[in-house]
């Protein structure tokens, strides 16, 4: 590999670390806005994207057995179809584990996330099966940007899906948190939720929402996981959980845009990590990282300091 | 008599295990200015917060316009048209103060909020020329305002005002109260109003309470409290009346 081939390869890295950082990304948005509002981490919400993964998994195979092969539009009900039910998913976490705790000590939610997340992974282990859950390909092909020395530098469909989709559904969420009631109330809840209430909102009903949408968001992530690795099992959650956490934590916990900008610093890590050093590695790098930015800057990238919160 | 507007009978509100509230009855009826007196920990706010249902009375109960509110969720207390500016203003910090307002007015359903708006901007012209920017930014004096403000762009039939003045400079303290009495006089308003500038709160209002571990002592028409030489002793400086 000579002097372009490297920037070539690394080039490469970089693309997959961008489609790779927006699944986290989208993943993140989920912690950061629970954080946000209630003061905890949902730690099932790993779980929650796996959820999602399965059911879009399951909607995909239902539309096939209907008949339904037109690829495009199958994509975009599983999109649909697993966005709804991992949202109930996420819905009922809030309604079961965390509401009947709030009020109580600050731990409570954080064990009763612990036993969720173990919950979930344990039902989809007995009701899918412990082994891995194959997808062929479905979206295939790409472009070559460049070639040099034997080495091609390609952008495939999925990622290009990847990104687009994350753009799109980020500047979705971006303009519901600014320029919507319900992002007015989400955002008066996440800075006071006792004068949110005192202000006639109700606060049960922003809180479920605030974790209906994150779980929405997880279960696109969960989709391009499932497009972008073609495998999928009961334990993908954790991992990819855990990471997401770590980027909403670089990110800044409670900052959208900094969730959003930690997706992506992990992704890259992770890529180039991976390429450059040792893939055994790459968790050990990502959660080092969490280490690292918890020691040293434990507010995040875009996180405020809490002198802020009164 | 018509029924009072607000009733509480025999309200107990504890925190824990430590009862903060130990049977408050008090009353306040249409188009009044009452306030309630004590000193700092007697329970004034808790009271405030307790009519709220945030925490909600463990025993007791509060009638508001005829209806038992002592259960409701505070949001549902809210939307009956109580609003509160609380203790310590509790403006959001990271949103405008156009962005507070419209916060205050969402159990409207945003009918007239372009007339409450006027009205608020009108009675406060600053916040009219900080409406862009956010509520952490401002003042204590303009942050009251905002509290005010935001209570009163719900249209509430009761408003409830926690230390208006507390760690405001004495000019300020008179142009917020001076505001609390045109709110009463002209447009007829009610206000239940908790204070421990006792000698002003008293001259406001109507008729006053006293609240002392939890419990009322004293109560009486605002004149009748100031010249009491137990209110005199405790809350207005060893009873001298200050000159305003």
């Amino acid at each position: 590999m000579g002097e372009r081939g490297r920037v070539e390869y690394f080039l490469q890295q970089f693309i997959n670390g961008i489609a790779l950082g927006s699944i986290y990304g989208l993943v993140a948005i989920g912690y950061t806005m629970v954080y946000g509002i209630i003061g905890m981490i949902n730690f099932a919400h790993g779980d929650v994207f796996m959820v999602g993964a399965f059911l879009a998994l399951i909607a995909f195979l239902a539309l096939v057995a209907i008949g339904l092969t037109a690829i495009p539009l199958a994509l975009f009900l599983v999109l649909l179809i697993a966005m709804a039910l991992t949202a109930l998913y996420g819905w009922a976490v809030e309604r079961i584990a965390y509401r009947p705790l709030r009020g109580s000590f600050r731990l409570a939610p954080l064990i009763s996330a612990i036993g969720m997340s173990i919950v979930l992974q344990n039902y989809i282990q007995i009701t899918q099966g412990a082994r891995v859950k194959p997808l062929p390909p479905l979206v295939t092909g790409g472009y070559t940007l460049l070639e040099h020395d034997g080495f091609a530098v390609q952008l495939s469909n999925i990622q290009i899906l990847i990104v687009l989709t994350t753009f799109v559904l980020m500047l979705a969420f971006s303009w519901l948190v600014a320029a919507t009631r319900l992002g007015r109330d989400m955002r008066a809840c996440e800075q006071d939720l006792k004068m949110a209430s005192l202000l006639g909102v109700d606060t049960d009903r922003t809180i479920s929402l605030t974790f209906v949408i994150g779980a929405a968001l997880a279960a696109v992530a969960g989709i391009m996981y499932l497009l972008y690795y073609g495998v999928i099992d009961f334990f993908i959650g954790f991992v990819a959980g855990v990471k997401a956490f770590t980027a909403a934590v670089l990110g800044g916990i409670g900052s959208l845009p900094g969730a959003m900008l930690g997706g992506l610093l992990i992704g890259m890590i992770e890529t180039l990590w991976s390429a450059y050093f040792s893939i055994e590695y790459k968790d050990v790098a990502a959660f080092s990282i969490l280490v690292l930015v918890l020691i040293f800057l434990p507010t995040g990238i875009l996180g405020r300091p809490d002198v802020e919160k009164v | 008599m018509s029924a009072p507007l607000l009733s509480i009978r025999g309200v107990k509100t504890f925190y824990g295990n430590i009862m903060a509230l130990a049977g408050v009855d008090l009353e306040v009826r249409e188009g009044e200015i009452v306030t309630l007196i004590g000193a700092n920990g007697a329970g004034k706010s808790t009271l405030m917060m307790t009519i709220c249902g945030t925490p909600p009375p463990r025993e007791g109960q509060i009638i508001f316009d005829g209806r038992d509110i002592t259960r409701l969720a505070t949001h549902e207390i809210i939307r009956s048209r109580i609003a509160q500016a609380p203790e310590g203003r509790r403006i959001f910090p990271r949103m405008t103060v156009f962005e507070n307002l419209q916060l205050g007015a969402a159990v409207t359903e945003f009918v007239h909020f372009d007339e409450d708006l006027e009205r608020v901007f009108t009675m406060f012209p600053i916040l009219a020329k900080r409406r862009e920017q956010r509520g952490g930014t401002l003042s204590g004096g303009e942050q009251q305002m905002l509290s005010i403000g935001r209570a009163l762009m719900s249209r509430p039939r009761l408003l409830l005002l926690d230390e208006p003045s507390l760690g405001l400079a004495p000019l300020l303290v008179q142009q917020i109260f001076g505001a609390i009495r045109n709110l009463n006089e002209r447009e007829g308003l009610t206000i239940f109003l908790v204070e421990q500038n006792a000698h002003h709160a008293l001259k406001l209002a109507h008729r006053g309470y006293v609240l002392v571990n939890g419990l009322i002592t004293l109560q009486g028409t605002g004149r009748e409290l100031l010249e009491r030489p137990e209110v005199r002793e405790a809350y207005l400086d060893g009873g001298r009346v200050p000159r305003d």
